[in-house]
C-alpha cells in the first residue's frame, strides 16, 4: 500500500506517484516510533527468556566459570521430590483459585447484575480486593489468619460454632489457607468481566423464554450460561496461567512452609536462585513454567475449538 | 414483568426480597471490604496485641504512623513514588509512540511486531526473573549494572504489551481524514502525532495510565530483586522486614500496610470509569 504513503512525503508529490524517498521514509518514520517498545522488549524480555534457556543447559557458577551439563537441570527437576510436591502444590493452588473465583464470581454476577444505584455502588466495593496491593493484602490475611483463639478468621468462624482452625500454622491447611485468600482476590475479577458479558446477553430472548413459560433456571441454563462460555474460557486460561506462577502470595503468607507444605514452584526457583544460588536448575524450572503455561494455553483452545465445532 | 438481568432480581419487590437482597448486598461489601477495613481501623489503633484486629479502634493513636518513621517507611514510600513515578511516565510515553506507529502506520514486519507484543504479555515475568537478574546485572552490549539502582526497577516495566494494544486498538478510531489534513497543512510527523492524535486518545491515555500505575504499584519480584540492600526497597517489598517490633507489635506493619494499599486505591476510585473500560477491552493480562 505505498499509496497511502504519498501525503508523507509533502505537498509537492503528485497522488500515485511518490518521490522515491517517501518509499523508505515512511517504514523508517514507524520503526523509530516503536524502537523504544522494541528495545525495551528485546533487553527485558526476550534477551532474559534465551539467557535462561542457554543457562538451563549448564552449571552456573559465578568465580569458576559455567560447566555444560546437557539436560540434567531438567533431570534434577524432573527426578527431585521437592520440585515434584512444589509442581503439584502450584497445580493445587491454581486449580483450586480457578474454580473457586469463576464460581463465585458468576454466582456473584448473576446476584448484582441490574441499573440500579446501589448496586454500582456493590460492585465498587467489591472490586476493591482486585486493585489493592498484593503484598499489603497478603500482611493483612496473616494477621487475620492467626492461629489462636484471638485470631480474626477464628472469631468469625466461632460465630458461626466452628472450632479454630490452625491456617497457616498447619501442614494440612497452609495451602488451602492460601487458596482462600486467592479466592477473595480473584472472585471480584471474575464478577466484573462476567457482568460485561451480561450485559450482550439478549434481551428478548428472556422475553420470549418468559411467553413460553420457562423457568428462571431453565432461563440460565439455556440463555444465559451459553452466551457466558466465551467469557468463561478467558476468565480460565488467564485465572489457570496466573495460578500457575504465582509468587508474591506464598512468599508472604507462608514462604512455603510450614515444612515445605504451601512450597510452590516460583518460591522453590527464587530459593535455588537467590539463596542456594544454583541459578541452571532455577533457570530450568523457569522454563518448566514457560511450557507448562504454554501447554495449558494450547489444551485450553483446543477444547475451546472441539466444542465450538 | 420487566427482563434486565438474568435472574430479575431488581424487579422483586416485597418486603421478603428486600431483607433477601439486604442481606445479599451486605454480606457481600463486608466479606470484600471487610479486611481492607479492618486494616484502616487496625492502623489507628494503639495496641501491643499482635493478633489484634479490630474493626473499631479501641484507642485513636496516630503513633504507628510516628513510629514508621524510625522503621524507614517514608523512605520506602518515597523509593516507590519514585519507581511508580518515572517508570509510568516511560511506560506511557512508549505506549503512545509504538500504538501510533501500529495503528497509523503500514509497513512490513507490523504483523510480526503484533505477534512480539503478543508473546510479552504471554511470558509473565515470573518465569523470566531469575535470567532477568543476570541480565540486569550485565547488560548485553552495554556492560552496565542495574542491580541497585532505581533504573534496574524502572526500565523492566518501561514497555507493557497491554498498555501498547490498548492504545493502538484507540488510536485505529481516529478519523485519516484530520491526519491528513494536517499533512496537506505542512505539518510534520510528530507535530501531527502530538497535535492531532495525542488529544483525541486522552480517554485511552487515562485507562493505561491507572492500570499502568497499579501494575508498577503492585511490582514485587522485580524489585526484590533488584534492591538487595534496605536503602532501595519500595513499599510492597519492605512490609516484611516490619513485621515484627517489640515496641509497636504490628502497628508499624499495619500502618506501612495502608500506605502501600492507599494509592492503588485512590488511583481506582478516581479513574474508576476508565478502569472498567480496560478491563473489559478484554486484553488484560495480570
Amino acid at each position: 500500500m505505498t499509496s497511502t504513503l504519498a501525503p508523507a512525503s509533502g505537498r509537492t508529490a503528485a497522488p500515485g506517484h511518490p518521490p522515491k524517498s517517501a518509499r523508505w521514509r515512511g517504514p523508517l518514520i514507524a520503526w523509530l516510533f516503536l524502537a523504544p517498545a522494541l528495545l525495551l522488549f528485546l533487553y527485558f524480555k526476550f534477551i532474559p527468556m534465551f539467557v535462561g534457556l542457554w543457562k538451563s543447559l549448564f552449571k552456573v557458577q559465578t568465580f569458576l566459570g559455567d560447566e555444560w551439563v546437557g539436560f540434567q537441570n531438567y533431570q534434577t527437576i524432573i527426578t527431585d521430590d521437592e520440585f515434584g510436591a512444589a509442581i503439584w502444590h502450584s497445580v493445587v493452588l491454581a486449580f483450586g483459585t480457578t474454580l473457586g473465583s469463576l464460581v463465585l464470581g458468576l454466582g456473584l454476577a448473576l446476584l448484582i447484575e441490574g441499573p440500579a444505584r446501589y448496586l454500582w455502588f456493590v460492585r465498587t466495593a467489591a472490586f476493591l480486593p482486585v486493585v489493592t496491593t498484593m503484598a499489603a493484602v497478603a500482611e493483612v490475611w496473616r494477621i487475620m489468619f492467626h492461629p489462636a483463639d484471638s485470631g480474626m478468621l477464628n472469631i468469625v468462624i466461632g460465630w458461626a460454632g466452628v472450632d479454630p482452625q490452625p491456617w497457616l500454622a498447619s501442614e494440612d491447611s497452609s495451602l488451602m489457607s492460601i487458596m482462600l485468600m486467592s479466592i477473595w482476590r480473584g472472585t471480584p475479577y471474575d464478577m466484573m468481566i462476567f457482568l460485561a458479558g451480561l450485559v450482550g446477553v439478549n434481551r428478548s430472548l428472556y422475553e420470549a423464554a418468559a411467553v413460553d413459560g420457562a423457568s428462571t433456571w431453565r432461563r440460565l441454563r439455556h440463555i444465559t450460561l451459553p452466551a457466558l462460555r466465551p467469557v468463561f474460557w478467558i476468565l480460565f486460561t488467564l485465572a489457570a496461567i496466573r495460578g500457575l506462577r504465582v509468587f508474591v502470595e506464598v512468599y508472604v503468607l507462608t514462604n512455603g512452609g510450614p515444612n515445605g507444605s504451601s512450597e510452590v514452584l516460583m518460591t522453590l526457583i527464587y530459593k535455588l536462585g537467590f539463596q542456594k544460588n544454583e541459578l541452571g536448575v532455577a533457570s530450568a524450572g523457569g522454563i518448566v513454567l514457560f511450557l507448562a503455561t504454554l501447554a495449558l494455553t494450547v489444551i485450553v483452545q483446543m477444547l475451546r475449538r472441539r466444542q465450538a465445532a | 414483568m420487566r427482563f434486565d438481568s438474568a435472574l430479575g432480581l431488581e424487579s422483586r419487590r416485597g418486603p421478603l426480597a428486600t431483607t433477601g437482597k439486604v442481606l445479599i448486598y451486605g454480606a457481600m461489601v463486608v466479606v470484600f471490604t471487610g479486611p481492607l477495613i479492618g486494616l484502616l481501623m487496625s492502623a489507628f489503633n494503639k495496641t501491643l496485641d499482635p493478633t489484634s484486629f479490630s474493626l473499631w479502634p479501641d484507642e485513636f493513636t496516630l503513633e504507628n504512623f510516628i513510629k514508621a518513621q524510625d522503621k524507614n517507611v517514608y523512605l520506602y514510600l518515597l523509593n516507590s513514588f519514585i519507581v511508580v513515578g518515572f517508570g509510568l511516565l516511560l511506560q506511557v510515553l512508549v505506549s503512545v509512540f509504538a500504538a501510533y506507529s501500529l495503528a497509523r502506520k503500514k509497513f512490513r514486519g507490523m504483523t510480526f511486531v503484533m505477534l512480539l507484543m503478543l508473546a510479552t504479555m504471554m511470558l509473565p515475568e515470573e518465569i523470566i526473573a531469575i535470567p532477568l537478574s543476570l541480565v540486569l546485572a550485565d547488560m548485553p552490549l552495554l556492560h552496565v549494572n542495574l542491580i541497585g539502582t532505581y533504573a534496574g526497577m524502572i526500565l523492566p516495566v518501561g514497555a507493557w504489551g497491554f498498555s501498547i494494544l490498548v492504545m493502538t486498538e484507540f488510536m485505529k478510531e481516529v478519523p485519516v481524514e484530520l491526519e491528513e489534513a494536517a499533512r496537506i497543512d505542512g505539518a510534520g510527523e510528530l507535530r501531527i502525532f502530538a497535535t492531532i492524535i495525542l488529544p483525541l486518545c486522552r480517554p485511552a491515555l487515562g485507562v493505561i495510565g491507572v492500570f499502568g500505575f497499579t501494575m508498577i504499584w503492585d511490582q514485587y519480584l522485580l524489585p526484590l530483586i533488584v534492591a538487595p540492600q534496605s536503602e532501595m526497597w519500595t513499599l510492597p517489598v519492605a512490609l516484611r522486614s516490619l513485621r515484627s517490633d517489640e515496641e509497636v507489635g504490628i502497628g508499624v506493619l499495619l500502618a506501612a500496610s495502608l500506605l502501600a494499599l492507599l494509592p492503588s486505591i485512590i488511583a481506582f476510585l478516581a479513574f474508576q470509569r476508565q478502569f472498567m473500560r480496560g478491563l473489559t477491552s478484554g486484553a488484560v493480562k495480570g
